[in-house]
């Protein structure tokens, strides 16, 4: 551990907004890309499964 | 295809996007599984026990997230250019398909990157920004991505638009090598690469150690989203197909 306490840890020596900013964004980026893929996933299958049962209703 | 034998057969199966949904399906859990715990183990280690840079004190762990997403962002960049190539020259679907998931996650961390840089800059250089070379290329490497995203959705047809975004794709690959070298050609206030490939790392290995861990868990994650992302892609563009109609019917 390079900290002693955890509020050193938090205050990172007086740059802690900066480095926690930091690791926030990148959170944020990460859940981002994987939670639109998954949503769009979602709708497509949804999507695509109506456009079957509507094709099968007519023949 | 029987008589271009001089191309191993994986190259003919990864052209099938059915094949490609069948492999992306099995090896997404195991990068999925590998992204988590090395992100998860970078970090923690990262923030608690890298030491401490003797100049910049703290704020220096910012580089963890600032030159894992920046690498990422140059290496997307070069894999949506050869794939967009790729797409060009032997019209293969999936490569198209590659090329247009790249962009979108290309523009994400090429904003952490741009970001974690400007948040780093306040506390070390005294700015949130400067136009110096590398910020600026970086900046550039950032409108690409957002240029090839618009010029994507303007285009109806799909081999169109694969087309044309393959080909600005590869004119901004110039822009690649300007990011690599702008820290040795201009003078710059940012400091110059962590890794090397024909060097040992300036930094002691306490330090260096838990950012290529970061960098391979970037990898992993970017691979796990990429195969998210296109196998939505083959599912929209093969939907008319049998085997899609089977999965989608399940």
């Amino acid at each position: 551990m390079s900290f002693e306490s955890f509020a050193d840890f938090i205050d990172m020596g007086g740059h802690g907004l900066y480095v926690w900013m930091s690791y926030a964004i990148a959170l944020v980026v990460i859940v981002m890309n994987i939670v639109n893929p998954l949503m769009q996933k979602r709708q497509i299958f949804t999507e695509q499964a109506r456009r079957l049962r509507r094709e099968k209703s007519k023949s | 295809m029987a008589d271009k034998k001089w191309m191993p057969r994986w190259f003919y199966q990864l052209a099938s996007p059915r094949w490609c949904y069948e492999i992306t399906g099995k090896l997404l859990p195991f990068f999925a599984v590998a992204a988590l715990l090395l992100l998860v183990a970078g970090c923690v280690w990262a923030l608690a026990f890298a030491p401490a840079d003797y100049q910049q004190g703290n704020s220096f762990r910012i580089i963890y997230i600032h030159v894992p997403s920046s690498i990422l962002a140059q290496s997307c960049y070069m894999l949506m250019a050869v794939a967009g190539a790729i797409g060009l020259i032997w019209k293969m679907k999936v490569a198209d398909m590659v090329a247009k998931c790249c962009a979108p996650i290309g523009a994400s961390v090429a904003v952490l990157s741009l970001a974690t840089g400007a948040i780093w800059g306040k506390p070390t250089w005294g700015s949130w920004w400067v136009w110096d070379a590398r910020l600026t290329s970086m900046l550039i490497l950032f409108f690409l991505y957002l240029g090839i995203i618009a010029l994507n959705s303007a285009i109806e047809s799909e081999r169109t638009a694969a087309q044309s975004t393959a080909v600005l794709a590869l004119v901004g690959l110039v822009n690649i090598p300007i990011i690599k070298y702008s820290v040795d050609w201009w003078n710059t206030l940012h400091q110059p690469a962590t890794f090397k490939l024909t060097e040992r790392p300036a930094m002691p290995a306490e330090m260096w150690v838990p950012l290529l861990v970061m960098v391979i868990g970037f990898y992993c994650f970017f691979a796990v989203v990429m195969m998210l992302r296109l196998r939505n892609e083959i599912i929209q563009r093969e939907r008319r197909s049998g085997w899609v109609r089977d999965l989608i019917a399940g």
